[in-house]
């Protein structure tokens, strides 16, 4: 059952070969034999997906029709919300936060008959790139448990590697559904800034997350994709929308751009040859290569941190022991109330992150960091806009290097921050962007990075089932 | 360079205590960051205008309409805060 991509299991439900109450049983043997070593949970939610599946097995002994997704498990990341499920996003401050109510994307989901097998482990508020900087323990990457997974969804994408879940959503503000997919060996998809409503999404920074999905197969993936998207009265930045296949891709019609910038010094070599290799295949299958340059990518980072920290300080502004989660209250005022609950159950990494954005927009500083990065991101747009005028997709590696080990890059932030070099620049523009695997060295996978022009998934998807046709 | 009393100043801003082992650590780490930002000094951005979104929305409108939630909806949310009395979140004083 492991193996199944979703049409089959579909067919396989349809046709009676097995009910959804054993799919979901499978799944749920699996986390339970794997996830004490893996950790890609924070909270397993198996008595919720044996009810959801009940439903699915008696609408087919009724005869009813049911959708594609029916019978489907789930794998949510813990910064989405599902209803009467806890909601941690990470953290300490929200351990015991119960979801008043499902986010847009799980209803939406919930109502096409997906089951929810479990809330899946991050970094805490989505802040890192690697789950070390959650609250509730590292989640280990399934090809070698000394090293991490990715993150900030890299429970949801171990989940998925790993069989645990068959697909997962994760949530992406500057990679993090793509390096965890590229980690894990798996699909992951970041979509154009709009097309998911972000209703129930815990916030971390406004101007760049974006819900996604994360599957074995770009197939799968896009199955997900067009559950979830659309617009949603609920969240105003959701674009009316909706998805279409391609169904009349060629590849010969498809002009590649590849950056020399994500090609630069710090590229382990091994993963350029494979990205490399990858583009190739579909070159000798009649796609166009050219080179192209995004000169202001090399500033992505840092106007990406100045951007994310300032948008993390107002968003987190609402965790202050009074409306939600846990409070640390012995003083005698209001502030001591929100010094004392932010100073104890917040984590280094989201009060670094505060404070950094909190700087940045402060009084005198506001124009040299806040206004300065919104206009190199400026500079960037339009540097993909002229790359676009001549390329279709622009490709390259996801990470400059493989997973590493748990540990190795918690000393010191900036080197964590730098694990984000090739994945922020499409935040910032609100570009989509897929990940999938193209291969493996040292045992390890690694992935493809094909990022799109806006509201172009359906090319994304339709490069990527060519790419895992042609491996 | 980011200064111990600056750290302790943004702090205060953005309402985290803070023990002095960990105003020491922070101030290496911020300054760390702050410098890795003087990169932008290189671009020149005298004539370009700031981006504040990705999509260039502006003005999403709905009906003013009265929505039903459900009923224990209001209770929910506030069984998810750490102190209220009658129905209000209840609040240490101001003063």
């Amino acid at each position: 059952m492991d193996e199944l991509t979703i049409r089959q299991l579909h067919e396989k439900l349809k046709n009676k070969e097995f009910s959804a109450q054993e799919i979901v049983e499978s799944f749920l043997k699996n986390i339970e034999q794997k996830d004490a070593n893996l950790h890609a949970f924070i909270t397993p939610t198996g008595e919720l997906a044996l009810a959801q599946a009940k439903k699915v097995d008696e609408k087919i002994a009724r005869g009813e029709e049911i959708s594609l997704l029916a019978g489907v498990p789930c794998a949510v990341k813990d910064s989405i919300l599902v209803e009467s499920v806890r909601c941690t996003v990470g953290s300490k401050i929200l351990e015991n936060y119960i979801a008043p109510y499902d986010a847009t994307v799980v209803r939406k989901l919930r109502d096409e008959g997906a089951v929810f097998v479990g809330k899946t482990n991050l970094d805490e508020f989505n802040m890192g790139a690697s789950t070390e900087n959650s609250a509730f323990g590292v989640t280990k990457n399934p090809y070698d448990l000394t090293r991490v997974a990715g993150g900030s969804s890299g429970g949801s994408a171990a989940s998925v590697a790993a069989n645990e879940a068959l697909v997962a959503l994760g949530a992406d503000t500057g990679g993090s559904i793509r390096l965890p997919a590229a980690f894990c060996g798996v699909v992951g998809l970041k979509p154009t800034y709009g097309t998911v409503s972000r209703h129930g999404l815990i916030a971390m920074a406004s101007s760049l997350d974006q819900i996604g999905p994360i599957a074995k197969t770009a197939e799968d993936a896009e199955a997900v994709f067009e559950a979830i998207c659309g617009r949603d009265a609920f969240d105003a930045t959701s674009l009316a929308y909706q998805y279409e296949s391609l169904y009349d891709f060629d590849v010969k019609n498809l002009r590649i751009g590849v950056a020399k910038e994500f090609f630069g010094e710090g590229l382990m070599p091994k993963i350029a040859e494979l990205v490399k290799a990858a583009i190739k295949k579909l070159e000798t299958a009649g796609a166009t290569v050219r080179e192209i340059s995004l000169p202001h990518a090399k500033y992505a980072l840092a106007a990406y941190y100045i951007i994310n920290t300032s948008e993390v300080s107002a968003n987190l502004a609402r965790f202050d022991g009074i409306r939600y989660g846990k409070s640390a209250s012995r003083g005698q005022n209001l502030l001591d109330v929100y010094l004392q609950s932010r100073g104890k159950y917040l984590g280094a990494e989201v009060k670094r992150r505060i404070m950094l954005g909190t700087y940045a927009l402060s009084a005198g500083y506001y124009d040299a960091y806040y206004l300065k990065a919104q206009k190199v991101r400026t500079l960037l747009q339009q540097d993909f806009a002229a790359a676009f005028a001549d390329v279709d997709v622009i490709m390259g590696p996801p990470s400059p290097f493989l997973p590493f080990k748990i540990g190795e890059r918690t000393e010191d932030p900036l080197t964590m921050y730098l694990v984000d070099l090739y994945t922020v620049p499409v935040n910032l523009v609100g570009l989509p962007a897929l990940s999938l695997p193209v291969g493996y060295t040292q045992e390890l996978p690694v992935g493809l990075q094909i990022i799109g022009k806006p509201l172009q998934e359906n090319l994304l998807f339709a490069v990527a089932k060519d790419l895992e046709k042609l491996a | 360079m980011i200064s111990p009393k600056e750290v302790r100043h943004i702090a205060k801003l953005a309402r985290i205590g803070l023990s002095d082992l960990e105003l020491v650590k922070f101030q290496k780490e911020l300054a760390a960051v702050l410098d890795y930002f003087e990169i932008l000094q290189e671009v020149d951005v005298s004539s370009v205008a700031p981006m504040t979104h990705a999509v260039p929305l502006a003005n999403v409108h709905r009906p003013d309409e009265t929505k039903t939630k459900a009923n224990d909806m209001a209770s929910r949310l506030l069984e998810m805060a750490p102190e209220t009395k009658d129905g209000y979140l209840k609040v240490k004083p101001i003063l």
